[in-house]
């Protein structure tokens, strides 16, 4: 466990064995896109928690091992995007908004 | 009372940004993207330093309410519109707040930062500016607030609405998904609680849905009616949340929010616990 490159936000503090995490960043055009908002639906599509992106275009949830969805919403634009997060794994994902 | 007492939508805050009897007032989980920008004239609350008691887990008293309204310039006959982030949850805590406080005329922005920024709405840097008033605080009004005893003597009897997301009521999950999950409470829900959660009554911009679909979705999930209800979550805010859905805009009688909810009652020695998972 714990094989996944430690990306993007710092896990200083949080004992990553003990988490699911999912993290990434949203781009627009190879851009970083800062707050835009990413809802995480769990495996029926019911809503469990949403961030908002930094000013690098990063965001991390505390998920559980299984199947989640990311919706990710920008201006006049939403994007779903499936993951699998796996206990003890840092799942990296990059979610593309259409420009 | 009705939706357009207690809720408005972007454009008429937009048109009243001037008015100076409407102060608005920023609530966010985040308590930093205030100082990113924010609606023109709205000052802010900081529910973690001035919502709180410093050492004890409670909301602050009657005195220090009416203190922290006064130095934000905020007076008893003003209309005051709260909004947030993370689809009102804080901004909804602070609207239960001000009703605890007696405050007359309080609303809630649709929707909240979100809307207003995915909208491409103004957000200034500027300070409020708003001078000093001298706001006076009534009693707390308990009969929107439930304590833990209240609670498990409501099992079985009340509605006990659950808000927070299917895997936390199950017990998969401790906290939501934004926040890491070790924590020293037991997982699960008190027995016999509903979990209806928040964000079924929220669009995906964060306004709510109209009356008439809230009313089928409580429907649906098994909300009685004829009984009187106490809502919870783990830490208060997004039970607020569905406070004001179930008060506010639907009108139902006898609605109390748990602010203690799941942190408090996951840590009760022998309180009752039902863990599906």
């Amino acid at each position: 466990m714990c094989g996944a490159p430690v990306q993007g936000l710092s896990l200083e503090g949080i004992d990553v064995g003990k988490e699911s995490i999912i993290q990434g960043t949203v781009s627009k055009a190879g851009s970083a896109v800062g707050g835009a908002y990413v809802r995480l639906l769990d495996g029926t599509g019911e809503f469990t928690a949403e961030v908002v992106t930094s000013a690098t275009g990063a965001f991390r949830f505390f998920a559980a091992p299984g199947d989640w969805t990311l919706r990710t919403l920008a201006p006049g634009t939403s994007v779903d995007t499936a993951v699998t997060a796996v206990q003890g794994d840092v799942v990296e994902t990059s979610v593309e908004v259409p420009a | 009372m009705s939706r357009a007492d207690v809720l408005v939508d972007a454009d008429w805050a937009e048109a009243h940004l001037d008015d100076p009897k409407i102060v608005f007032v920023e609530v966010d989980e985040d308590v930093s993207a205030y100082d990113g920008g924010h609606i023109k004239g709205a000052v802010r609350l900081d529910w973690t330093k001035e919502l709180q008691q410093p050492a004890v887990r409670d909301v602050i008293d009657r005195d220090d309410f009416s203190k922290l309204l006064s130095a934000k310039g905020i007076g008893n006959d003003d209309t005051v519109v709260l909004y947030g982030g993370n689809n009102n949850w804080f901004a909804a805590y602070a609207y239960w707040y001000f009703k605890l406080y007696g405050h007359q005329d309080v609303k809630l922005l649709d929707g909240g930062r979100k809307k207003w920024e995915l909208d491409g709405r103004e957000l200034v840097k500027d300070d409020a500016g708003r001078a000093a008033t001298n706001y006076v605080a009534k009693d707390q009004d308990l009969s929107i607030r439930a304590y833990r005893d209240e609670v498990i003597a409501s099992i079985g009897s009340k509605n006990l609405v659950d808000v927070r997301s299917p895997d936390e009521f199950s017990g998969k999950i401790k906290a939501p998904a934004h926040l890491p999950q070790e924590q020293s409470q037991k997982a699960g829900h008190v027995p016999t609680a509903i979990n209806i959660p928040w964000s079924k009554a929220a669009a995906d911009d964060g306004t709510f849905r109209s009356d008439e679909e809230l009313a089928k979705l409580y429907g649906q999930e098994g909300f009685d009616d004829s009984k009187s209800t106490i809502a919870y979550c783990r830490i208060g805010e997004r039970s607020s949340h569905t406070w004001f859905v179930l008060a506010e805009l639907l009108g139902k009688n006898d609605v109390k929010n748990y602010d203690g909810s799941w942190v408090e009652y996951g840590s009760l020695i022998g309180a009752p616990v039902v863990k599906d998972v």
